[in-house]
């Protein structure tokens, strides 16, 4: 069953910068896919349409039966609710701790007044531990998060958004800023919280041979149009070639 | 490695060479800052010779009559009085003005996202306080309040009340834009992200410019109660104007003092909290 529906959508910053052009794809729930394209191509702004980060300019996003571009400040706030995202620059509270990072993702489901106050019931607080426990980050629990390394960062980031009880999680190049071993922890987690608890992902990669690792099916994007959307068997080496622009030689990452 | 007969490297054609283009600017600086001297100097009948040459006779003059003598410490308790009130009432109008400004300025930052309009307005608004200077308020505002210790708080208030509002926009869009992101996508409410994003992200450098902030106004405060015949300034007014130097002279040592037991209290606090 499609959780997410984009129809012919297009998006055009300040009147001039065309990044999506006549976007069209549907992701069924559970599945777990990847926007591979060149900088610029406009994978960032895929997601942020899903989350009304920003605003598309034309076309239908439909996402668990709302339509995302008619929703009113209400209707977002219960669409963001649904929805984690995780930053290439973990976008963290840096100056709080880990645990109260990780209740940010509560804030959502709460009246203004607790959220305000930074006030969460024991089962958030628990689930919250359980969580952390899950990601190997009970002991950095009560640290600030800027004594984190970014490996650890990136956990939190992680961990934030499943307290939100998402049905979609979007990651916008979770891995960018990270070494192979942490970017492999990272990718497992993800990987491993689509499998256990059904949640659909959406990731923004720029790293071919990850995504094809993990990944069952990839879109591919060029210039703010989908140049390739199936399986991730079926991803020739010409089509990767063309998505990014370039001939055989040219890309650093081993597409052989 | 740089010989003679050695090919030259290729350099970038057609573009003016970066290393002309700084000799060019430097010469233009240069220049431009001499014109500028030269002018007002000119125009300000400034003569430069003597002003430096003055510079030995006014510190005679300042060793010869500016020392407090026996008569000037039996002024202290009321010397030290006013300096206090002074020196409280700076700290009052500063963090008045601080909290003005802080929910003022989450009007304007570009990261709460509300109206553009509106922020424009913020900034136009806290720059008019801003460049206003405190003591043209506090003439301005001795019209309508009088010789008064109001006079002075709203002379301050609004010269911080700008100040702040400016700074704050600008400390909140630095540290806070990022995280402010994530927490809206976790469909949390505007007044949550000021509470749970913003404040907590900015707190340290909001607490650093309020020190400062303290710090000018009990400066400025000084010279504003010349004005308004208040504080300790209107005291040193009044040994001042009855020639009563060596007294004006420990009200000047005691508000420096004053002014640096400050300074090293909020350097203090910033290590601790930054
Ligand atoms: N806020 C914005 N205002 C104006 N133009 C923007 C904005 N965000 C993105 N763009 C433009 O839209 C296009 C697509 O950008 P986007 O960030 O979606 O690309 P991306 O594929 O995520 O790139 P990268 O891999 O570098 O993150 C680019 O041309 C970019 O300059
Ligand atoms: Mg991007």
């Amino acid at each position: 069953m499609p959780i997410l529906e984009f129809r012919n959508v297009d998006k055009i910053y300040n009147k001039m910068t065309q990044a999506l052009t006549d976007v069209s794809f549907t992701v069924d729930e559970g599945e777990f896919v990847t926007i591979i394209g060149p900088s610029g191509s406009g994978k960032s702004t895929i997601l942020r349409c899903i989350n009304r980060l920003v605003d598309a300019t034309k076309g239908e996003i439909v996402f668990d039966g709302h339509n995302i571009n008619r929703a009113d400040k209400k209707e977002i706030r219960q669409i963001r609710k649904k929805t984690g995202m995780i930053f290439q620059h973990y976008n963290l509270v840096d100056r709080l701790s880990v645990i109260e990072n990780v209740l940010h993702g509560r804030l959502g489901h709460k009246s203004t007044i607790s959220g305000v106050a930074g006030h969460y019931s024991e089962r958030e607080k628990e689930n919250a531990f359980i969580i952390l426990e899950k990601l190997g980050l009970t002991e950095q629990a009560y640290k600030r998060c800027d004594e984190l390394s970014g490996g650890q960062k990136q956990r939190v980031g992680i961990a934030r958004s499943i307290m939100q009880e998402p049905r979609l999680i979007l990651c916008d190049e979770p891995i960018a800023s990270l070494d192979p071993s942490s970017s492999k922890i990272i990718m497992d987690h993800l990987s491993n919280i689509n499998q256990t608890m059904g949640i659909t992902c959406i990731l923004n990669l720029h790293q071919v041979d990850v995504a094809t690792k993990y990944s069952k099916r990839i879109i591919g994007l060029t210039q703010g149009r989908i140049v390739y959307d199936g399986p991730t068997e079926d991803l020739a080496k010409e089509t990767i070639y063309e998505i990014y622009q370039s001939s055989e030689g040219e890309l650093i990452t081993d597409v052989g | 490695m740089l010989d003679e007969t050695m090919k030259k490297a290729p350099r970038p054609q057609n573009q003016t060479s970066v290393f002309v283009k700084r000799k060019r600017t430097f010469t233009i600086v240069f220049v431009s800052v001499f014109a500028l001297f030269t002018v007002s100097a000119v125009v300000t009948n400034y003569d430069v010779i003597k002003g430096f040459e003055s510079i030995p006779q006014s510190i005679v003059w300042i060793a010869k009559n500016f020392v407090p003598n026996a008569q000037a410490w039996e002024k202290l308790p009321k010397i030290l009085e006013k300096l206090i009130e002074t020196a409280l009432l700076s700290i009052a109008v500063t963090v008045c003005a601080a909290v003005c400004a802080f929910f003022f300025s989450l009007l304007g930052t570009r990261t709460t996202k509300v109206n553009p309009w509106i922020s424009r307005l913020v900034r136009i608004v806290a720059a008019f306080f801003r460049n206003v200077p405190d003591v043209v308020w506090a003439i301005l505002l001795l019209f309508s309040f009088g010789q008064n210790i109001l006079t002075g708080f709203f002379a301050l208030f609004f010269a911080t009340f700008g100040m702040l509002t400016r700074t704050f926009i600008e400390t909140i869009d630095e540290v806070s834009s990022s995280c402010v992101e994530a927490l809206h996508a976790t469909g949390a409410t505007p007044l949550q992200t000021v509470f749970q994003g913003i404040i907590p992200s900015s707190v340290p450098e909001i607490i650093s410019w309020v020190m400062y902030m303290i710090e000018t106004n009990i400066r400025s405060s000084t010279l504003i109660g010349i004005l308004t015949a208040t504080g300790i300034g209107a005291l040193f007014d009044l040994y001042y104007k009855r020639m009563d130097y060596s007294a004006a002279s420990l009200v000047v040592i005691l508000t420096v003092i004053l002014v640096i037991v400050i300074e090293i209290i909020s350097n203090q606090i910033r290590k601790v909290i930054m």
